[in-house]
């Protein structure tokens, strides 16, 4: 019996729908399926392929096979008593929410996207909104399952393996396919959010918010306006909340409330004309944005869909930003950098590159994962259509700004940072890289970011 | 690889000694491109060039041999040239020449030498390279065309005809090529200052190398198909396409 399917040749693109190319996607039926592939050892080589909500080309691998993760899904079990869960690692977080939610759990960490994979959520450790509480998606994981470079099954946790854990958790699928994971749960009695907003009228007063009392609450976020100039520049809205305890909803949530809903309301044609999104369409946004949120109020209840994922209300909204498509540019300083949030927040403003609203958030520790992105300090992402001929330079620009300050950028958002700063912005990638070598020691698993960068 | 903003790394330049190509090859590195292979028939020839890629930062620049018109290497050399260097985002193809128009008129010798350089020696290494970056699933083909194929003129029409054979392959090409990850840019200068053209009459809207190198690069970022150099060529050349033949052959282009 064939344990894989041979797909048709698809020219991929990530999230940002920027620069695709060839190659051939291929279904696996089962490990023993993913385990043989690897061992033919295809020429241009594999890497696996989630929900592909990275933006740039981290889940792409031109001419040679993507490895659809997807096809492998599904709870293997649930310890109701310790909040543990084993899955496969094609679930997307969407499922499990819906799955666990009604049973009391929620998932670790997720991101502005509920439509992620569990392999997807450990290969870029990913962060959310309780990254200053929690940590990473990888810091909840016990064990998982890899299928390495040679075709070896492999299991791996942070006790027995450490090397191959934390060169897994932020490696960008570059150590092997991820086959399961077991990891904990939130416990939660509701499924809602009680969550308070404050607006702030510029960037220093957004940030001195957040440094005084993020610790107080388990999620926070704040959104900024990238357009505004002048005395507002950098004026923004924080959202900070926890889960809802059942005393917290009113008498109308009480009745049922461990509901959830994960129907988007409106999906975005497929063929939208480049620069709809542009300046102007843009800051008529933000202003409708900023100004719906009239005065500060406490203690509101949101669904878990609207405090965390609003984008994924329109499915395939990526679409609206047309052919061309766009790119996120997301980085990171330690403390004591906030000069440079501010230099970044200044220099995007004066552009005017289209973006409707950065997120800015406060990261906690660091894990032990080399590649893994936060570091404790501030984190600032936002989407910026592709079109304006000055858009290379502008970023190459914040790269520097980034590098001098210590900082880096996020890989899954990435496409576009040049080879010589990743040593900078990732100082033990050669550690990585030690640790690959023996994982992938004939460069199966390969990617065109890793062929960018030279990884 | 090609980055998420068109961003060149790597550049196969066919005609190193070009001064277009060489005017590309600089505003590539000037950007992220780090790697180049310089080629042509003079190899010497092209050390000065590599030099100076070297100088604005290329980290690696290759210096390799090949001509248009030894068709039986073609499939070596471009074997060659991705055994050298792994991957290539973009070939360049600035090689070409002029020729002798008054002696192509009666001297079959001289008007096959330039079909042969600028048009089937150029097919050649098309098809070498496009079955080179289909399998490696991404990458971008330059071709440079000319307005001289556009339409045939009484002065250069051998050139001419070289050009629109080029231009033509290049399109249906670069159809062919759709969903296979690899771009075809179809480049069409007018009259451009270079030692090709040295000693001729300036046309109007005559122009630079680094004008058309910097139409290159943005076509490039753009995933154009087609640029025109001077862009107001487009329109000029859209009007003369439909002037009658008798009153065309008079005109003084
Ligand atoms: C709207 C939006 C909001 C987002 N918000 C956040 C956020 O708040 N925080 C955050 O951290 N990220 C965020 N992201 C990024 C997203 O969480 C990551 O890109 C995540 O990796 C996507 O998962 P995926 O399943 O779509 O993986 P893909 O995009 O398909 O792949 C991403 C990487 O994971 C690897 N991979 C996937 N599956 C496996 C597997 N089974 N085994 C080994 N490697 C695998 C791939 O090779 C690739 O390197 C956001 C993305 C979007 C589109
Ligand atoms: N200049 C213009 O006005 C103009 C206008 C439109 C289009 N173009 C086109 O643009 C391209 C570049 O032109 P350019 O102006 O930069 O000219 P150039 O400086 O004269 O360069 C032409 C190059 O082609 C090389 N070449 C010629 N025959 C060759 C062969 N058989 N094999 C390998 N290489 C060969 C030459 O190499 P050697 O040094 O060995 O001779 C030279 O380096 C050409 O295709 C040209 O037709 C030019």
């Amino acid at each position: 019996m064939a344990k894989f399917k041979r797909g048709a040749d698809s020219l991929l693109a990530g999230w940002g729908g920027t620069g695709a190319t060839r190659a051939e996607v291929v279904h696996p039926l089962s490990e023993m399926g993913i385990a043989e592939i690897l061992k033919q050892r295809p020429e241009r080589g594999v890497i696996a392929r989630g929900l592909g909500r990275a933006y740039g080309d981290a889940a792409l691998n031109s001419g040679g096979i993507v490895l659809d993760a997807t096809a492998l899904s599904g709870v293997r079990n649930l310890d109701e008593e310790n909040g543990v869960v084993t899955v496969a690692a094609g679930t997307s977080l969407e499922d499990l929410m819906r799955w666990l939610l009604p049973a009391g759990w929620f998932v670790p960490v997720t991101p502005g996207t509920r439509v992620v994979t569990v392999g997807g959520a450990i290969a870029s450790d990913i962060h959310g909104k309780n990254h200053h509480a929690d940590g990473t998606f990888g810091n909840h994981v016990l064990s998982m399952t890899l299928i390495d470079g040679t075709g070896t099954t492999r299991h791996l946790s942070p006790a027995d393996t450490p090397k191959e854990f934390w060169a897994t958790t932020g490696g960008m699928g570059l150590t092997g396919v991820i086959t399961e994971a077991t990891f904990r749960l939130i416990p939660v009695e509701t499924s809602f959010m009680r969550v308070d907003t404050e607006r702030a009228s510029n960037l220093d007063d957004l940030m001195a918010r957040m440094s005084d009392r993020d610790d107080e609450y388990r999620y926070s976020v704040a959104w900024i306006d990238c357009l505004a100039t002048g005395k507002s520049m950098g004026r923004g809205i924080l959202d900070r909340g926890e889960h809802a305890l059942l005393s917290d909803l009113p008498a109308n949530k009480r009745r049922n409330p461990l509901a959830f809903s994960s129907h988007a309301v409106v999906t975005a044609p497929p063929i939208f004309p480049s620069g709809l999104v542009n300046r102007w369409t843009v800051r008529a946004f933000n202003e409708l944005w900023f100004r719906k949120t009239r005065s500060d109020h406490q203690g509101a209840i949101h669904s878990i869909g609207q405090f965390f994922h609003p984008l994924d209300l329109v499915t395939d909204w990526n679409r609206l930003y047309g052919s061309r498509g766009f790119v996120q540019y997301q980085f990171c300083v330690p403390f004591g950098a906030e000069r440079a949030v501010q230099t970044a927040v200044e220099r995007l403003s004066l552009s005017g590159a289209a973006s409707f609203l950065a997120v800015l958030k406060r990261f906690g520790p660091a894990n032990p994962g080399p590649l893994s992105f936060p570091q404790p300090g501030w984190t600032l992402a936002l989407d910026i259509p592709v079109g304006d001929p000055g858009l290379s330079g502008l970023l190459d620009g914040l790269d520097d700004l980034v590098l001098d300050n210590g900082g880096s950028v996020y890989l899954a958002k990435d496409g576009r940072v040049r080879r010589g700063h990743l040593e900078g912005m990732y100082p033990r990638l050669n550690e990585w890289r030690e640790t690959v070598a023996t994982m992938n020691p004939d460069g199966v698993i390969q990617s065109d970011l890793a062929r960018r960068l030279g990884l | 690889m090609k980055d998420s903003l068109g961003g060149v790394q790597t550049v196969l330049v066919l005609g190193g000694g070009s001064e277009i190509g060489l005017a590309t090859a600089r505003r590539l590195v000037a950007d992220r491109t780090r790697t180049v292979i310089l080629a042509g028939r003079d190899t010497e020839a092209l050390r000065s060039g590599a030099d100076e890629l070297r100088r604005l930062g290329a980290t690696r620049v290759e210096v390799m041999q090949f001509d248009a018109l030894n068709r039986d290497s073609h499939q070596s050399f471009i074997d060659e040239c991705w055994s050298t260097v792994g991957d290539i985002d973009l070939v360049l193809f600035a090689f070409g020449v002029l020729g002798d128009q008054d002696v192509a008129e009666h001297d079959s010798k001289e008007a096959l030498r330039i079909i042969d350089s600028n048009f089937t020696g150029a097919v050649s290494l098309l098809i070498g390279s496009a079955e080179r970056l289909k399998a490696q699933g991404h990458g971008s083909i330059v071709v440079l065309s000319s307005v001289a194929g556009e339409r045939s003129r009484r002065s250069n029409f051998v050139y001419g005809a070289s050009k629109a054979g080029l231009d033509a392959f290049s399109q249906g090409l670069g159809d062919s090529l759709i969903g296979t990850g690899v771009h075809v840019l179809i480049v069409r200068p007018g009259f451009v200052h270079t030692k090709m053209t040295e000693g001729l009459d300036a046309a109007p809207l005559s122009t630079t190398p680094e004008a058309v190198a910097e139409a290159i690069f943005d076509g490039i970022a753009k995933g154009r198909e087609i640029v025109w150099v001077p862009a107001a060529l487009r329109g000029v050349m859209s009007g003369l396409r439909h002037v009658p033949r008798p009153l065309f052959r008079r005109l003084p282009i």
